[in-house]
């Protein structure tokens, strides 16, 4: 994971953020002058503006998913909004593609929507008087094509999340989590090579939204998209992303892998989240092995350096000896031993982190 | 002391009250006491507006014209030019649409003169049998909708044809045809321009306001002097009166869009004209569809009321049936219309809620099958008009147009109903007719001519007080002000009265019925039913039956007041009680309540604030009512504003005299709407 990431960043990034921030409030270009670029909350509040994202700057690569997680007013959802520019944003510079987003006119934007963006809302947000198949095929025909060439793309989108039988009701008579599948294949519809979700999951019933969670998986499988998902479920979170940005007050305290969140923090607030995340769920063997140096004998168990801990546990607890861990191509590359999986599953989270 | 200190408003209004009585006592009437009536300062005002009127009608901003008769130029004044080209257009319309239904010649004279229509006989547009305008709307109705909605305008065409009323009913529909249209258009037009840009809706609000609360006869006058007299000035008058209610549920429909699907829109690459048609105004389709549904239902009720001012067809008709006292056709006339409306509703709501097959693999024939199934009901109703002409040869020929009243009528049967009602029940009526006059409505009458101006501002400012502060105080003054310093004073207060008498009852019989409709969801789902239907029908309607038991009374007037006014309390009162959250009913239920307790502790606290908007409504509803009870005989504001129609400077008085009612209402609706908003806020409703 770490690797690619490596290899990604010579290339150029699909969105780029530098110092993005959004101010709510009339007087809030004044203020910023004012500031000279150092944005105090306290400072905006008091003069009666609303500071919603301050000063985040990142970077997401081609397929890469970016989970954007806070609680609600953290600044998550004002965070996609600039970036697909329905909000405007107060101070800073979006890169699409190392094209200047604040820059695009309306004309630029509304093709720039047209061809490569597609965005799920939490609340569906599905035209009331369409149906299934006129809701998916909308954004080709707000594009320009035709009635017969956007109702056959329509319906390969319906097979494509499922929804076959359903084509012609209309949203009212769907269930929150066939909702969502319609907004997911109406969003998909363009083709785009950006995806946002915001909140997408948030509205549906805990075993709906696992269902679609293992859907939405099994999408990203198949068409590796480039994707900024906004939730405000840490475990979401956690199951998804391949990189997640914590946010509070606007500002963003942590960018990391999410082994990385859960193993090192980076502060108080972070801290709060990661105790009562089980651990096993998250790791990954190859961030809790021993280096290989110290120690030869192997049993005959190995285990592969991707693997979830908690998928593995039960194998490496019954072994006696030392289980080896292998890369791709069966190297060995580290060894675990069963006290260290106990030590996971049993043992108090802070002394875990002190023993790293 | 601690309940005064829980409500210090009930101390205020206690406190006002006891003032106001004082100054009741204190005042004697005299014509110099400023105190018992505020001189007319605006009596001279009526004579400005009607000056400047005539200004612009005739002096202001000459330009020449050339006239084909004389073949010169002329000096004619640019407005009067301008309102004239529009009438004329309007009018063409309309003529065009009549020569369609009912034949005739004004079309083609439109072209070319009447000289080339007399010389040449051929030269007349033949009209379409009933039976295929009938038919036509049948099979529109089938593709729209299905065979309910066939079976429904078959029977509304056949009736009205039957009843020898084709002829009026088409002349009223062919100005119905064009203001409705108009009328909408323009209310999504005005929506739009509204929702886009907040000055522009900052604007239009308080003209909104007024517009709906100015009796419709105020807008005759204006519309007489600017356009004329005739079926266009009709259309005229009809669209400035339906498009309010248009553009005001265009802009609430709008609003109420969920800004995430306008962000999916927008996220979907729509430009702002694609956002606008393909998403915000379907998406408020809703509000849209209620806003359609109003404009017809005014289109309609002004059908009467424009018949003041030249409109041929139903109305003009139903007056003249009303002034003559011939209850049974005035009935028969005003089944038509409603059924018209109806008609017209369901169409519309069907085209608008109409859904595309897309799987359907249809043939050329089959897409095109109301196209041919229509070819094929012309040729066989010119055949049937045909064959008529050989079997009706000496009469009138039935399959091709009935004449007007040359088809079955009920209205002896009708006639001699009241006559059986007036001979064995006069003294029974009659009876309670005096008693209300004398016991209650006299006295009713005299205590409200009989209070000081004084008086009445101390009590409306004081309640403006209590109940929104000194903001809502001056308000209230203000428009109490206007109406005080016009020389209507004491008419006004006669309009006062008889709507209060009005909204006093439709709100008992109102909150009765609803609170005990609400009982079950069967009995609230019949009740809203009935009030749908009964708010189907254009308001003058209401006066045919009771002019049939209670002949040209005060009582008349009153009682269609309360039968049209009670509608509004009681829905707002079942929609009230039934959106009381389950949770509260659940709990209230897990304490032991038991009925009367529900209804008085859970139900009514939390359905109040929705109530009150109801009798905000009664109010308005019963207002409108009195203003048209003029046309049988009252001595209010009414009556005035029906005078102002014949008099040559009406345009000043009539306007003055709307202003007056519409400030009457927006008085009441600004002091129970800041009521309403407050208390919904107290309980967490908004």
């Amino acid at each position: 994971m770490i690797s690619q990431s490596k290899s990604n960043s010579t290339a150029q990034p699909v969105i780029k953020c530098v110092s993005v921030c959004k101010i709510f409030g009339e007087n809030a270009n004044k203020l910023l002058k004012q500031s000279n670029g150092v944005i105090d909350a306290k400072t905006f509040q008091d003069a009666g503006c609303v500071v919603g994202v301050n000063n985040a700057s990142f970077e997401v690569h081609k397929g890469e998913m970016l989970v954007v997680m806070g609680l609600s007013g953290s600044g998550k959802s004002t965070l996609l909004r600039c970036i697909s520019r329905l909000a405007d944003t107060t101070a800073g510079d979006i890169f699409i593609d190392g094209q200047d987003l604040l820059a695009m006119s309306s004309k630029q934007l509304i093709e720039l929507r047209r061809n490569k963006m597609g965005m799920v809302f939490q609340n569906f947000a599905l035209l009331p008087h369409k149906t299934v198949l006129e809701n998916i095929a909308f954004p080709l025909q707000v594009k320009g094509y035709g009635t017969e060439d956007s109702i056959k793309r329509a319906v390969e989108m319906v097979e494509l999340v499922g929804l076959n039988g359903r084509e012609n009701y209309f949203p009212r008579e769907l269930s929150g989590g066939q909702q969502q599948r319609v907004g997911i294949a109406r969003s998909l519809a363009v083709e785009p090579d950006i995806w946002f979700l915001d909140e997408p999951f948030s509205a549906l019933d805990p075993l709906i939204r696992k269902e679609m969670q293992d859907e939405f998986l099994r999408l990203q499988g198949v068409l590796n998209k480039t994707i900024l998902f906004v939730t405000h479920d840490f475990n979401e979170a956690l199951r998804l992303a391949d990189r997640i940005a914590i946010m509070k007050d606007g500002v963003i305290e942590q960018l990391d892998t999410p082994a990385n969140i859960v193993l090192n923090p980076a502060t108080e607030y972070v801290r709060k989240f990661t105790k009562e995340v089980p651990r096993e769920k998250v790791l990954k063997i190859e961030s809790v092995m021993d280096p290989i140096e110290k120690i030869t004998d192997f049993g005959s168990l190995k285990v592969s350096r991707n693997a979830i801990i908690e998928t593995v546990a039960e194998a490496i607890l019954t072994e006696q000896k030392n289980v080896a861990v292998v890369d791709d191509n069966g190297a060995v590359i580290g060894s675990i031993h069963a006290s260290k999986i106990i030590q996971i599953l049993f043992g108090n989270s802070d002394s875990f982190e002190q023993s790293k | 002391m601690n309940y005064i200190e829980k409500h210090p408003k009930l101390i205020q209004f206690i406190f006002l009250l006891v003032i106001f009585f004082t100054i009741c006592f204190l005042v004697s009437p005299s014509e110099t006491n400023i105190l018992w009536r505020l001189p007319s300062l605006f009596a001279g005002v009526p004579l400005v507006i009607n000056n400047f009127a005539e200004y612009l009608m005739y002096d202001w901003m000459l330009i020449e014209i050339y006239d084909p008769e004389l073949e010169e130029y002329e000096d004619s004044a640019l407005v009067k030019e301008i309102t004239r080209s529009f009438s004329r257009s309007v009018l063409f319309c309309i003529e065009v649409i009549r020569d369609i239904l009912l034949g005739g010649v004004k079309t083609i004279v439109a072209f070319t003169s009447w000289d080339f229509v007399k010389e040449n006989q051929w030269a007349v547009w033949p009209a379409l049998p009933w039976t295929l305008v009938a038919s036509g709307v049948m099979l529109l109705g089938y593709a729209l909708k299905g065979k309910g909605l066939a079976l429904f305008a078959g029977f509304a065409t056949v009736y009205i044809a039957v009843f020898g009323q084709w002829e009026p009913a088409m002349e009223t529909l062919s100005f119905v045809l064009i203001a409705a249209p108009t009328s909408c258009l323009l209310g999504l037009l005005f929506g739009v321009l509204a929702y886009k840009n907040r000055t522009v809706e900052a604007t239009l609000m308080p003209l909104l306001n007024i517009a709906q609360t100015m009796p419709h006869f105020s807008y005759l006058v204006p519309v007489m002097v600017f356009f004329g007299v005739g079926d266009h000035a009709g259309a005229i008058a009809t669209i400035i009166f339906a498009t309010p209610p248009m553009i005001r549920l265009t802009l609430l429909g709008l609003k109420g869009v969920a800004p995430e699907v306008v962000e999916a829109g927008m996220m979907n690459g729509c430009n702002n004209i694609q956002l606008m048609f393909k998403v915000l105004i379907p998406t408020a389709r809703r509000d849209i569809l209620i806003g359609i549904n109003q404009v017809i239902m005014q289109c309609l009720a002004m059908a009467v009321i424009a018949s003041f001012i030249g409109a041929k067809g139903l109305g003009f008709n139903l007056l003249l049936a009303l002034n003559q006292l011939r209850i049974g056709q005035a009935l028969e006339l005003g089944i038509c219309i409603v059924l018209i409306a109806v008609v017209l509703d369901k169409l519309s709501l069907a085209w608008a809620n109409k859904q595309t097959d897309y799987f359907a693999d249809l043939s050329f024939i089959q897409k095109h099958k109301y196209g041919f199934y229509f070819l094929a009901l012309i040729l066989f109703t010119i055949m049937c008009a045909y064959l008529g002409s050989i079997i009706f040869a000496d009469g009138i020929n039935y399959l091709y147009l009935i004449p007007h009243n040359r088809g079955i009528t009920t209205e002896l049967f009708w006639q001699s109903g009241v006559d059986w009602m007036v001979d064995n029940w006069y003294h029974g009526l009659q009876g309670f007719n005096t008693a209300l006059i004398v016991k209650v409505l006299m006295p009713m009458k005299a205590a409200f001519l009989g209070m000081p101006v004084s008086a009445t501002f101390v009590l409306m400012m004081g309640l403006g007080y209590i109940i929104g502060g000194t903001k809502s105080a001056l308000t209230v003054g203000g428009f109490l002000l206007f109406i005080a310093l016009t020389e209507w004073w004491d008419r006004a207060l006669i309009t006062a009265y008889m709507t209060t008498f009005g909204v006093i009852v439709s709100v008992i019989i109102g909150v009765t019925v609803g609170s005990l409709c609400a009982q079950t969801s069967f009995t609230s789902k019949a009740i809203l039913l009935v009030c749908d239907t009964f708010q189907t029908f254009p308001s003058f309607i209401y006066l045919i039956p009771v002019i049939m038991l209670f002949g040209v009374t005060d009582t008349s007037v009153l009682i269609a007041v309360i039968v049209y006014s009670t509608i509004p309390a009681t829905r707002y009162t079942v929609e009230g009680l039934r959106n009381v959250p389950q949770s509260l009913q659940d709990a209230g239920s897990m304490s032991g309540v038991n009925r009367m307790q529900r209804w008085l502790k859970i139900e009514m606290p939390l359905a109040f604030p929705h109530i009150m908007l109801g009798i905000n409504q009664t109010v308005i509803f019963a207002l409108f009512m009195v203003i048209i009870g003029a046309m049988i005989g009252t001595d209010d504001l009414g009556q005035y504003i029906l005078k102002a129609l014949s008099d040559k400077n009406g345009i000043g008085n009539g306007l003055m005299l709307g202003l007056c009612v519409a400030f009457i209402g927006l008085a009441v609706d600004h002091l129970i709407h800041t009521w309403a908003d407050q208390r919904k806020l107290i309980l967490g409703l908004k």
